[in-house]
């Protein structure tokens, strides 16, 4: 029996199991994927915002700014890079600026610290490729890039040390409440039946279908579909700060920004659609980002895009996040529409989630022996050389480099497969080390790569998958009789 | 009976109209040289192929060892002979043109290896 | 810290070569860096044929032309290094480098020779819309699980893209059983040689497209299929209406070669966007001085052959540079591609320094027959033809070569010419055009 459960490991999921591991509270996470932050964790602008853009009053308002101030402690205590590089939003014609000042306006209720309008000289130099057309900005200096996947991992480990448990590939079917009016459910997922007092439901895209499942509050949440594309390192240096434009009713627009871990970033649109798994890129979408991304830095090249992707906003009917009790069940809690500021917000998304449940009666105690410290993963190139050459004469697997395009060793990648809550495939290797996302998008690295999760795994080598799943990547063996009776790739023959 | 091949004795890659009576050629248009007669006589009597693939290897660095054919064999038994050494598997050490299989499906043509491979741990 | 005299970096074809020439040539102490676990680069997952026809006027499969360099680098004691890979390469000719054995290795070279070879481009470098499944594969990549790992990327593929890689994959996999369904090229032609549309597709009846091109991948997991569509011939773009789906569980890319030059551009080499590789002159020397190139690093070459020829100009000329430490004259003509031309390689010659005749490589930008080419050349006062040739066939997928001789160039720059603004220019004569000469 849990205390809570969470439905949902993605970066909120993740935040409200981490905050809740430093509580004396039996806690588990059930992800339908197979890695957390599978969904739109990872395919967002990675952007921890200023706050300036969220309703006065709102819970986004509130929590962004809460956030904001927050994650210089969560990155520190996780150990993972976060860079305070400033925004700017961008007016490119007189028309614009009074829009500029509604934002500052918005702003300073808000209590945004460090922003100001910035014009003329000032502005070019702080971004001497901004397009000429640029008549002002406004400069906000608290936002920052940070690695979503990288965060949300992090945020994961520390709370699987701490002691919650994740479930992965485990998707809930149905949710029954024991006895209505005290927190107490059955979970049946695809794998077993989960049994907890509390359940938080931070399924993303899916939080109102969970809600419906458990005859909770009724709300209808629409994807609402963003396309990026990454761009070489050499366009990295194109932008100092994040670049927006004016923001539209659909979201805060197409933005330029530098990636933390030194790529330039470009998109996104905003597109309702209706499928929740429709997460395909396409050909009028990426005219558009890169249309939208050229009208505030002319001079990149598209040429330069290494990947694209995109991912849903989980949109909430009126605007604000609803981080709730549920009304009609007790024991539900919501953490629900998370879009943008989503990742800005998770930190105090789940200090407030935790004090809901409290509110709902959740006795939580602190626990003593709680260690908010992640071990920092060794990059071998972010060391210098007399530290690079110490590390091998130790450890010679960091000698080995698998990774051409982004120097990445078999050292590095045998640690994300060991690690809690290792990689199992190649997207979790990938996100845990960067192996593969360079520019020849692991042309390079993959057979080596799999040949390593093939080996730590004790799978064969066409049982290596890209997400988990039936993604498998090989086939059958070319020495089998038949290739077309040999069961290829997974299990069940399919591939 | 007329057959259309293309001719890949030199980049220009003629269209030829090759005319076969009785097993032999009797007739070739659209040579633009001598490459083109000799090559439409010996890829519409006889056409053969050299044929390169892999097979299974014991003890080596890797799982294959690439081998070839000694000399090109019938275009119509590249099937057969590419089944046939799907069973086959070799140990390491190899030599590099060392035979793995002599005379290869009666063909005349030896299969050779075309790589070294060492014993390996 | 270890010093060399040559510092080669990348055992494949070209590395193999420059090194060899190298200590042929006289040079004693050089060492040979390979990233992989064998020499031979490329060439080692290459089990098919046609290497070596003009070098050794023999037909050899990849692993058997590597062998015989591999076989002279070790019969002269050349020091090389696997599993190691470069880290970083300043001007000052130092490397560091790393494996398991040595840890970090330090190298001061008085020369290198750059011979990294090139990557595949990528789906998402063509920005193919669609999921992202597994399934989707380069060429290359697959090539090297096919011969060397020993498995298949799938059953039933779709290969986008008729350059020789792609050619050679379709036969190889249907080989092994599976079913190429088609090859689809975004140009009226293919760039691979012709030798292997008729070996490798006709052989095996798979249909080949023209001006078509992949618009949509399906599938979550794994690929479930592909939209394909007509492109317009002029502007490649999609053809709506034209789209049609074909399932598939593997999407084969063979969409072009990009020089890996990552290191090049470390050092500060000066590179040319048409090629992107290093501007060279006609000793393979770059815009650094005792830094050579060779091979697919400079520009991607169709045979290696003359990756091998190349790459032995590269090795000399570090050589001279070691033994004599001569610095280059100064009378300096740049190459330039003209009308039907895409690239000149090398871009710089050194008109008193060059051999007494030299080759220039080049490639068109369409399909030229019975077509004239011409180099003339440019200096601030006048133009003048040095050489006319009549060329039956002309094709982007065939690396062209046409040779120049010292004498002839000295001879039209003539005396009292001032030394800048020489322009030698390689076009193809359009039909109307008069013979001047």
């Amino acid at each position: 029996m849990y205390d809570v459960a969470i439905i949902g490991g993605g970066i909120i999921g993740c935040s409200i199991a981490r905050e809740l591991s430093s509580y004396r509270l039996k806690v588990c996470v059930l992800e339908k994927a197979s890695d957390v932050g599978c969904g739109t964790s990872k395919a967002n602008s990675a952007i921890v915002h200023a706050g300036y853009d969220a309703s006065p009053g709102s819970l986004k308002a509130k929590l962004n700014l809460e956030g904001n101030s927050l994650y210089t402690k969560v990155c520190k205590e996780l150990s993972i890079p976060f860079q305070r590089v400033g925004s700017i939003v961008v007016a490119f014609d007189e028309k614009e600026v009074p829009d500029l000042n509604v934002l500052y306006e918005k702003g300073m209720k808000n209590k945004t610290p460090g922003m100001r309008i910035i014009a003329g000289e000032e502005l070019r130099a702080l971004e001497p490729n901004l397009a000429q057309q640029a008549v002002a900005a406004l400069y906000a200096k608290t936002a920052g890039i940070i690695c979503p996947f990288t965060l949300t991992i992090a945020l994961a480990e520390n709370a699987c040390t701490n002691g919650v448990d994740f479930f992965f590939d485990t998707e809930v079917k149905a949710v029954y409440a024991m006895r209505p009016g005290e927190p107490r459910f059955v979970l049946k997922t695809n794998r077993a039946l989960f049994e907890t007092k509390y359940i938080v439901n931070a399924a993303g895209v899916q939080a109102d279908a969970i809600s419906q499942m458990a005859g909770g509050d009724s709300f209808f949440l629409t994807p609402r579909k963003g396309e990026y594309c990454i761009l070489d390192k050499d366009q990295r240096n194109l932008v100092t700060t994040v670049i927006f434009q004016v923001p539209t009713k659909m979201g805060k627009g197409i933005l330029v920004a530098p990636t933390i871990d030194g790529n330039l970033l470009i998109g996104p649109n905003a597109h309702n659609i209706e499928d929740k798994q429709d997460t395909r890129i396409t050909a009028e979408g990426l005219a558009e980002i890169i249309a939208g991304a050229k009208k505030s830095i002319p001079s990149f090249a598209p040429q330069k895009t290494i990947t694209s992707f995109a991912g849903l906003r989980a949109v909430p009917p009126m605007g604000d996040f609803l981080i709730n009790a549920d009304t009609r069940v007790k024991g539900l809690i919501h953490a629900a529409g998370i879009e943008s500021p989503g990742l800005s917000a998770a930190p105090a998304v789940a200090k407030m989630v935790r004090e809901i449940l409290a509110v709902e009666g959740l006795k939580c105690k602190k626990k003593t022996n709680f260690n908010p410290y992640r071990p920092p993963l060794i990059r071998f190139n972010e060391l210098s050389p007399d530290e690079q050459n110490k590390l091998v004469k130790r450890d010679p697997s960091y000698g080995r480099v698998i990774c051409r395009c982004e120097t990445i060793t078999e050292g590095e990648i045998i640690a994300s497969i060991r690690r809690p809550l290792g990689a199992r495939d190649l997207d979790g290797v990938k996100r845990r080390t960067r192996a593969g996302m360079g520019r020849c998008q692991r042309g390079f690295c993959s057979p080596r790569v799999m040949e390593i999760l093939a080996r730590e795994l004790k799978i064969p080598l066409n049982q290596v998958t890209k997400h988990g799943g039936t993604s498998y990547l090989l086939a059958a063996n070319t020495k089998t009789p038949e290739l077309k009776e040999e069961k290829g790739g997974g299990k069940n023959g399919s591939l | 009976m007329n057959k259309e091949i293309i001719c890949i004795g030199c980049p220009m890659g003629c269209p030829l109209t090759v005319t076969v009576e009785a097993g032999k050629v009797t007739n070739v248009t659209g040579d633009t040289c001598r490459k083109g007669k000799e090559y439409a006589e010996a890829e519409c009597i006889n056409p053969t192929r050299t044929v390169t693939t892999t097979v299974s290897i014991k003890n080596a660095m890797y799982a294959l060892l690439s081998v070839r054919t000694s000399k090109p064999i019938p275009k119509d038994k590249i099937g057969e002979c590419v089944r046939h050494l799907r069973r086959i598997e070799v140990e390491a050490p190899v030599t590099a043109g060392e035979v793995i299989v002599k005379d290869i499906l009666q063909t005349g043509a030896d299969l050779i290896a075309t790589k070294s491979l060492d014993l390996y741990q | 810290m270890e010093a060399y005299d040559l510092a080669v970096i990348g055992a494949g074809p070209a590395g193999l070569a420059a090194a060899a020439a190298a200590y042929e040539a006289g040079v004693k102490k050089i060492i040979l860096i390979e990233r992989d676990r064998e020499m031979g680069g490329i060439l080692e997952q290459c089990i098919h044929t046609g290497f070596g026809m003009f070098y050794f006027r023999e037909d050899l499969t990849g692993p058997e032309y590597a062998a015989r360099f591999i076989k002279k680098v070790k019969a002269y004691g050349i020091t090389f290094k696997l599993n190691t890979m470069v880290l970083q390469i300043t001007q000052d000719k130092t490397l560091v480098a790393v494996n398991k054995e040595d840890g970090l290795l330090m190298i001061k070279a008085k020369a290198v020779v750059l011979a990294m070879g090139c990557r595949e481009r990528t789906r998402g470098a063509i920005l193919i819309p669609g999921t992202r499944p597994a399934g989707v594969i380069t060429a290359g990549t697959a090539q090297r699980f096919v011969n060397m790992e020993g498995y298949m990327p799938g059953k039933e593929v779709v290969i986008l893209g008729s350059g020789d890689i792609g050619l050679i994959m379709a036969r190889r996999l249907t080989l092994e059983g599976a079913k190429v369904k088609m090859v689809l090229e975004l140009l009226p032609y293919s760039s691979g040689l012709t030798r292997n549309i008729v070996q490798c597709l006709q052989d095996f009846e798979i249909p080949l497209l023209f001006n078509h091109t992949v618009v949509d991948i399906h599938g979550q997991d794994r690929i479930t299929g592909v939209t394909i569509a007509e492109v317009d011939i002029e502007t490649k773009k999609p053809k709506t209406g034209t789209e049609r789906k074909v399932t598939c569980d593997t999407l084969l890319l063979s969409v072009g070669l990009i020089p890996e030059n990552e290191l090049s551009k470390q050092v500060g080499l000066a590179l040319d966007p048409a090629t992107n590789g290093p501007v060279v002159d006609e000793g393979m020397a770059t815009s650094v001085e005792g830094i050579f190139a060779g091979g697919n690093v400079v520009h991607v070459h169709d045979l290696v052959d003359n990756v091998t020829r190349e790459s032995e100009i590269a090795g000399r000329s570090a050589a001279r540079y070691i033994l004599e430490q001569k610095k280059a004259a100064t009378l300096k003509l740049k190459t330039k591609a003209g009308q039907g031309v895409s690239y000149v390689v090398p871009q710089i010659i050194h008109a008193q320094q060059m051999a007494e005749e030299i080759a220039l490589s080049f490639r068109v930008k369409e399909v030229y027959k019975d077509k004239r080419l011409e180099v003339s050349l440019a200096t601030d006062t006048k133009t003048k033809v040095i050489r006319v040739r009549k060329r039956r066939i002309l094709v982007p997928g065939e690396m062209q070569e046409i040779k120049v001789k010292k004498e002839e160039l000295l001879a039209a720059i003539g005396t009292g010419e001032s030394a800048s603004g020489l322009v030698l220019t390689i076009s193809v004569r359009k039909e109307d055009e008069d013979e001047n000469e």
